[in-house]
């Protein structure tokens, strides 16, 4: 079996049909993980013990005959998610010793499931990062060019899946997290509407935006996960309670009629031409498929970027002062008091990212500018939800690039994290309506890089979305081309 | 220069639930250090806050019960700081929108019912407990404490000397407990008061500078520190000195109050909205719900007390001082039937004293009301004495039992029998003939002595009302 053109679903029915053994599959990905992921380094921990007992019940259950469908799949999680007995970092130093006593509600689920854990994915430390550069793991290098970032901050999960190193990868997007790795490394990713997955053990960067969600190669794919991953969870006071859906049911659903929005602001300069040309031609593939196309506005989009680094930095600052070395996580070996031990503890376990986000958003919660930031950002929010809903009127998904550029190069935004954020100017409006939104690949652009195609969908209209971008991929193959590092 | 004293209070009461007001851990009191603390308690990555709806449950009967409004809607906002028994680094607290507003508490100043507004009533969760001692120059972290739903109520600044202080204090407490909210129990730190106290020249409008004074963890604490305080205060501004805003903490052991931080150390809490929890929507049939569950508030119990039973307003006050004694009365008048001022006597007299004795609480009383019901209505039907009633509430007290059983073992019955009563009174006057004939010749003070040794020969027994009967008529020849 070539593991690097098989589609989960194809895996999951040569583990029901016994042509392969789930101890077999998690074995050939651990080798693919050792012989591949030194170059990328899309892991930070890999456990091959635990995965193999994993492997090894998962088979117990399939020869019972009580197996699901993705009982025996390896899957291959952020290091945000909190699963026992793991380390689990967030990709900080902070958590650099952190062996989760717990499992999140998504760990449960999969286990629920049958599924396996491959391993955890690299990210930028606690999620804070559009390159994957401020891992205190390391980088982690894009596949379809190692001296390009996959995007973050889920790029170790987006690169593990393009390298085909695992099936499917979880992942989080907290302002584009999800779909602009997804369409730097040319595979398909999803963010559900807010509080269909649950947040409970998945470690907090700013809890109104934070959305677990998946990447995989198809949108087939990220359906059969998200079947598993969604569910509510009381744990979880914005966990949502509706009855459990098949994110398959739609999948073959003819396009006759869709109306495609496009939002002026999206497509008004700032986006690179190869980006564009992709868009373009992916545009007309679903004319040819019977969508038409109508222009909207989303006048606020420009105000998304500044909003989202006034709130996310707010609610980061907060969630992350657990972070002290009092209970768990990094204490400074030498201090002189408590002042200090805090001082030093913080100042030696949070990279230089963390710490401009925590100070922004403690400078944005002070008394005297709370009004002016804060309040001021939330009501630009609502203004910004408002517009989603008004154009909801008027087509039934919204397209658009998922980001200005192909991948960037490693280093080239670092030094100025104002051009860094700006990068995701087309995801972020999406966090702070909390809608669901996908990125699709749809091309190549300058270098050969992967061009992501977005669709934004309505409140719970993830069916609808992946059967959408489904349809795309039936008659493209974007989906199934992987980088020349994959097949070795 | 006469001097107007100004105090209002913040009062934490600690609410009587089962389980913590974000986690499902116990909030039960004395358990092994951090043996009751759960994962969202020690605020490990990635934990999320659920509120528990009996604390919510429990601030709508406090807002009905001190007639405040309940929020139909009303927010939880994070207070961000640092401390080592904070694991979140912020504590959960209402800010801008609290459960409760207004409301009032009755005292009394004058002899006149006073109100003494309330500004707000919250809910947030407790800290944990730091310990300085036993560890070797380290600090201990108990978090079993961490996340103890608390109702913060305060007061406005309405009363007038530390006395009014504590009586709203003792109201105060009384009505939490009374609603079955707070076990209020002071010594484990489930009432505590936070005083703001300031002084003005007499018929000044504007207020002085406050300091608030913490630690005021008993009553009589609570009076001392806020005297010591006000005299502080007074001495300092008629010796040419201004009052700085601050924090200061009572010392009982040296009776004073020291400051612990200034106005220009307070911290930036930097309040806001928690994005982990929804806004609380409490809809009326919940409030509805909860009114009905409420029981008669004691205010009302007092009023019904004196028009239904014919008590006086002292007695009436005396047996609502709390709940459970108002239940052992109500539940002594239901056993002894149109006696409201024999059952009131004995609860107000015998068994408060009892329980003070012994140090007990109405709760844990030795005598139960079905078991003092049987005394009393010995008393009412004659059977024994007033006297001899004492003699047997003590033995029920100590060894327990029914008062008919004690009365027929020992023999403790009230002689009413005429006859016996006649033959005795006959005895005392064939042996006693000289004063026999003082008292008919009108020394009438002589009768107290044949109530005496009539007595005496009964052994305490006789009807006394029969006996003086027998006696005046006998004597009068």
């Amino acid at each position: 079996m070539n593991l690097a053109n098989t589609s989960l679903r194809q895996l999951a029915q040569a583990l029901q049909a016994r042509q392969v053994s789930s101890r077999e599959l998690a074995q050939a990905y651990l080798e693919r993980i050792a012989r591949l992921d030194s170059g990328l380094g899309a892991f930070i921990t890999t456990d091959h013990e635990r995965t193999l007992a994993q492997a090894d019940a998962a088979d117990a259950r399939i020869a019972s005959g009580t197996a699901g469908p993705l009982t025996g799949i390896p899957i291959a999680h952020k290091d945000i998610f909190c699963a026992q007995g793991w380390l689990t970092t967030c990709g900080s130093k902070m958590l650099s010793s952190f062996v989760s006593p717990y499992d999140a509600h998504v760990i449960e689920q999969f286990e629920v499931a049958g599924a396996l854990i491959l391993g955890k994915t690299n990210m930028d430390e606690f999620a804070m990062g559009s390159s994957n550069e401020t891992s205190f793991y390391g980088q982690v290098k894009n596949p379809w060019d190692l001296t390009r970032v996959p995007g973050g901050s889920s790029g170790g999960s987006a690169a593990a899946v393009a390298a085909r190193l695992a099936p499917a990868a979880t992942a989080t997007d907290t302002g584009g997290s999800i779909r602009q790795p997804a369409a730097l490394c040319g595979i398909s990713g999803i963010k559900p509407t807010y509080g269909l997955v649950s947040r409970y053990g998945m470690i907090a960067y700013a809890s109104s935006l934070d959305q677990g969600g998946v990447v995989a190669p198809s949108a087939d794919d990220l359906g059969l996960v998200l079947n598993t991953m969604v569910g509510f969870d009381a744990r979880d006071s914005t966990s949502i309670e509706r009855p459990r859906e098949d994110y398959t049911a739609l999948l073959d659903q003819p396009l006759k009629g869709l109306r495609i929005g496009l939002p002026r602001e999206f497509f008004s300069g700032g986006v690179s031409a190869d980006v564009e040309r992709a868009i373009e031609a992916a545009l007309q593939e679903y004319e040819r498929l019977g969508a038409t196309r109508v222009e909207i506005s989303l006048p606020n989009t420009a105000l998304s970027v500044p909003v989202y680094y006034v709130l996310a930095p707010a609610e980061a600052s907060s969630n992350l002062s657990r972070f002290d070395g009092v209970r768990y996580g990094w204490r400074a070996s030498r201090y002189t008091d408590l002042a200090d031990m805090y001082e030093r503890s913080r100042a030696e376990g949070f990279g230089p990212e963390v710490k401009r986000r925590i100070l922004t958003g403690t400078y944005v919660l002070s008394r005297g500018y709370y009004d002016a930031y804060y309040l001021q950002a939330q009501r630009v929010r609502r203004l910004i939800v408002n517009d989603f809903k008004h154009a909801f009127t008027q087509c039934d998904v919204i397209m658009g690039p998922s980001t200005p550029t192909v991948a960037f190069g490693l280093g080239e935004k670092s030094s100025d994290p104002i051009q860094m954020y700006l990068s995701d100017i087309f995801t972020i409006s999406v966090n702070l309506a909390g809608l669901p939104g996908l990125s699709i690949p749809a091309g190549f652009g300058e270098g050969g890089l992967p061009v992501g195609l977005q669709l934004i969908g309505d409140y719970f209209s993830e069916a609808r979305l992946l059967n959408v971008a489904h349809r795309y991929q039936q008659v493209t193959d974007w989906h199934a081309r992987v980088p020349a590092l994959a097949s070795a | 220069m006469e001097w107007e004293v100004v105090i209002g209070l913040e009062t934490h009461a600690q609410l009587a639930t089962h389980s913590k007001i974000f986690s499902g851990a116990s909030t039960a009191f004395g358990a092994a250090p951090n043996a009751q603390a759960c994962a969202v308690d020690l605020a490990l990555p990635g934990v999320l806050p659920v509120l528990n709806r009996a604390a919510v449950e429990h601030a709508i009967r406090f807002g009905l019960a001190v007639g405040g409004e309940v929020a139909a809607r009303s927010v939880f906002a994070r207070k961000n700081y640092f401390y080592p028994d904070l694991p979140k680094g912020y504590q959960i607290s209402q800010f801008e929108i609290p459960v409760v507003s207004g409301g009032r508490i009755f005292i009394e100043r004058d002899g006149v019912e006073t109100a003494i507004r309330l500004t707000r009533a919250h809910l947030e969760e407790d800290a944990g407990k730091s310990l300085h001692e036993d560890f070797h120059g380290l600090s201990g972290i108990d978090l079993n404490r961490a996340g103890t739903p608390l109702l913060e109520i305060v007061s406005e600044p309405d009363m007038r000397s530390a006395a009014e202080a504590v009586a709203y204090a003792r109201i105060l407490h009384r009505l939490v407990t009374w609603i079955g909210i707070c076990d209020g129990n002071m010594q484990e730190g489930s009432f505590r008061c936070d005083a703001n106290v300031s002084v003005r020249p007499k018929g000044q409008q504007a207020f002085g500078t406050r300091c608030e004074i913490k630690n005021l963890n008993s009553f009589r604490f609570m009076e001392k520190a806020i005297e010591y305080e006000i005299q502080r205060q007074i001495e300092w501004i008629e010796s040419g000195g201004t009052v700085v805003q601050e924090t200061r903490l009572y010392d009982p052991d040296r009776d004073e109050t020291r400051p612990m931080r200034s106005k220009e150390d307070a911290q930036d809490y930097r309040y806001f909205p928690d994005p982990d929890l929804l806004p609380l929507c409490i809809d009326t049939p919940w409030i509805d719900r909860v009114r009905e569950s409420l029981p008669e508030l004691p205010e009302a119990m007092r009023g019904r007390f004196v028009t239904d039973f014919g008590l006086s307003p002292y007695d009436a006050g005396v047996l609502t001082a709390s709940y459970d004694l108002a239940q052992y009365f109500l539940a002594l008048m239901a056993d002894v039937a149109g006696e409201a001022k024999l059952c009131a006597n004995w609860v107000s007299g015998e068994l408060a004293a009892a329980l003070h004795r012994d140090g007990l609480e109405v709760r844990q009383s030795r005598i139960s009301p079905a078991q003092l019901g049987g005394l009393l209505r010995r008393i009412q039907d004659g059977t024994v004495s007033g006297k001899m009633a004492k003699e047997i509430f003590d033995a029920l007290w100590n060894d327990g039992g029914d008062a008919d059983t004690i009365i027929a073992s020992k023999g403790l019955q009230q002689i009413s029998d005429v006859s016996a009563l006649e033959k005795i009174v006959e005895e005392l006057m064939a042996a006693h003939p000289d004063q026999v004939a003082e008292y008919r010749s009108g020394k009438e003070k002589v009768f107290g002595f044949f109530v005496g040794r009539a007595m005496k020969a009964s052994g305490g027994r006789a009807n006394p009302a029969q006996l003086n009967a027998i006696l005046k008529a006998r004597l009068a020849g």
